[in-house]
């Protein structure tokens, strides 16, 4: 599924993937008639930070709740270090999960909370205080140890949740869109104390979200989900500059789709020509917005494909203007740095490098 | 805002029927514990010689107390019964979770004398229970000691009065979110540790509920002696029923039922602080 790529974050995901925690072979997953996920195969490296990201009923959580163990897979198998997963109940797995709704004991205590997991498997009273301790200095909640979580706010029970999972020191750790319920200022603050986190413990986090920028800001990987099945598993960076399909395209930032005809070399979408390595045909092309630049602005290399376009509405933002452009009876969309107002029609470019091919 | 016509014609038939049908026979009651009967009729004169009959005659003790022990049976039974019914409804009965719920509920509309009278031909000496055990010849000779005994009526109260234990139960297990089930699984906890860590002490407050129901409706109860009680399982009503008919010491009966009225509110004020304890919600 991984698209040749050349990114040092790239070559790093490739290299830690010489050891797999995590394998998913082939797993299906049915409710009634309707299929939820179509014979998934994945790999997770130890250590790694991988995205399951997909919009709602694309069955990332339902690959999520297989691997922690609430459902059984159709078909398929996962393991996990070298240990077959699906076969164990949820309490034997070394996996821990942070639930969307937090999923908080409502009558126990933060650190009851927390506890559980280490009462339950027979921990000593004095082992069970230590680490009950570190996991709450972990997430700076030890001043609400005694506290009801109905008294908490959203956040809190976030960073209590975390803690209960964690106090286990699960070899994986599940988080099922656990950012979504906050607002946005503290989303991004928990954000970066997640990524920090996950980084000191060394544990492989597997993080399911809908949010293509928070996937974006966290992972070392992504894993596009779409219909139950994967669309492209790569780095962000990898998945941004060379998107497998024109859904990956489209779901992660914004693109333009050229819809090109290639015949001797060339592909042709109307007036624009650019040379392609693909066989004769019909093929569809990704253009991000940034890529197409303003003549006036930059310097065309010698390659590349210009063309007259007439600017049909433009949008400030800041650093930066969105345009909206008209050319050769197609639309497209273009941002260029912040420039002042413009109309009427002016010549852009952009490189045949950065128009990627992509499957339907 | 209100006009003053709509709030008095909003409040004046509750305000009615709580004077009408319970305050002033309360205040009727209460009046009567504090008088007497003096020649076959009552005399209003004030005092407390009924109340102390309540406990110079041991009679009325003995029997408030085989009450209790009656309720506290009937109780602890119907919890047995009504407990794993609603748990496995609540968690494991899947689909057929309405179907059952409908088949728990559909007792309650058979009228309570209906359900007596049953328990009566079963358990009589010429009854089914009787027939059934010499069929299979595992009695020769009717047995006469299933019907007119304590155990009828903890038996009898118990068929009816586990629906109203097991739908406070079945509600406060319907609402313990699912996730926590899972979270519980999830950090290392079996079923059965879950169940005595999460959903136990979360169904609390139902299980409360349905205690109390089983134990106040029992303590009331005087048709169930009646029916399959016999002599040897009078309840504290049946002295109450007696002592306002064929006795005519009115006062008397008022003294005990103010009593029963006590022990029961301080019980119900007893078990919703205790709910509200537990309830954490």
């Amino acid at each position: 599924m991984t698209a040749a790529g050349s990114t040092t974050e790239h070559a790093a995901a490739r290299a830690a993937q010489g050891n797999v925690l995590l394998e998913v072979r082939s797993v299906a997953k049915s409710f009634g008639p309707r299929e939820v996920l179509k014979h998934i195969s994945l790999e997770i490296a130890a250590g790694e930070f991988l995205t399951l990201l997909g919009e709602s009923g694309s069955g990332k959580t339902t690959l999520l709740r297989l691997i922690a163990g609430f459902e059984q897979p159709g078909s398929g198998e996962i393991w996990m270090s070298g240990e077959r997963l699906d076969t164990l109940p949820s309490y034997r797995r070394r996996v821990n999960t942070v639930f969307q709704s937090y999923a908080l004991f409502p009558h126990l205590t933060v650190q009851e909370n927390v506890a559980y997991g280490l009462q339950v498997s027979g921990a000593t009273k004095s082992e069970i205080s230590g680490r009950v301790n570190e996991a709450l200095q972990m997430v700076k909640m030890q001043e609400f140890a005694a506290s009801r979580p109905a008294t908490l706010s959203g956040g809190q029970q976030q960073r209590v949740a975390l803690a209960r999972a964690l106090v286990n020191r699960p070899k994986l750790l599940l988080l099922d869109e656990p950012l979504s319920a906050l607002d946005a200022n503290l989303r991004k603050q928990m954000q970066g104390e997640l990524k920090s986190l996950q980084r000191e413990l060394g544990i492989t986090f597997l993080f399911v979200t809908h949010d293509q920028d928070e996937a974006m800001a966290l992972s070392d990987r992504i894993a596009l989900l779409k219909d139950g099945g994967l669309e492209q598993v790569a780095s962000p960076r990898e998945i941004y500059a060379h998107p497998a399909t024109s859904y990956a395209a489209e779901f992660i930032g914004q693109t333009n789709l050229l819809r090109a005809e290639i015949s001797n070399g060339v592909a042709a979408c109307g007036s624009l020509q650019w040379p392609a390595t693909q066989p004769a045909g019909p093929a569809l092309f990704s253009v991000r917005p940034e890529s197409i630049h303003l003549s006036n602005d930059a310097a065309a290399p010698s390659d590349a494909v210009r063309f007259r376009a007439t600017v049909r509405q433009q949008i400030f933002s800041g650093s930066s203007e969105h345009l909206e452009l008209e050319a050769a009876g197609q639309s497209l969309r273009s941002r260029i740095p912040a420039r002042g107002p413009l109309s009427g029609q002016h010549e852009f470019w952009f490189s045949p490098a950065d128009a990627v091919p992509v499957r339907e | 805002m209100y006009s003053r016509a709509y709030k008095w014609i909003v409040s004046t038939p509750p305000i009615l029927w709580v004077t009408i049908f319970l305050l002033l026979p309360y205040a009727l009651m209460f009046a009567h514990s504090f008088w007497l009967v003096r020649d076959g009729v009552i005399a209003h004169e004030w005092n407390l010689q009924n109340y102390a009959k309540l406990f110079q005659n041991l009679v009325y003790l003995e029997v408030l107390f085989r009450t209790m022990r009656i309720a506290a049976g009937v109780t602890l039974l119907s919890l047995l019964l009504g407990y794993p019914l609603a748990y496995y409804m609540s968690f494991h009965a899947g689909v057929r979770k309405d179907l059952l719920y409908q088949l728990v509920i559909v007792p309650l509309w058979v009228s309570y004398l209906v359900r007596g009278y049953a328990w009566k031909t079963i358990l009589g000496s010429e009854g089914v229970l009787n027939g059934f055990l010499q069929y299979i010849h595992l009695t020769k000779e009717p047995v006469s000691f299933f019907l007119y005994s304590p155990f009828a009526v903890v038996l009898m109260l118990t068929h009816i009065y586990t629906p109203f234990v097991f739908l406070p139960l079945y509600a406060s297990l319907e609402h313990i979110p699912r996730n926590l089930v899972e979270a519980s699984h999830d950090i290392g906890a079996g079923s059965r540790a879950t169940f005595f860590r999460v959903i136990l002490p979360l169904s609390l407050p139902g299980l409360l509920a349905g205690a109390t129901f089983a134990f106040l409706l029992t303590l009331g109860d005087f048709l169930a002696p009646l029916l399959v009680g016999g002599p040897s399982s009078i309840m504290i009503a049946n002295i109450v029923q007696s002592l306002f008919g064929t006795a005519y010491d009115w006062p008397l009966g008022a003294a005990i039922s103010v009593s029963i009225l006590l022990l029961t509110i301080s019980l119900l004020f007893f078990t919703e602080r205790l709910e509200k304890r537990w309830s954490v919600r």
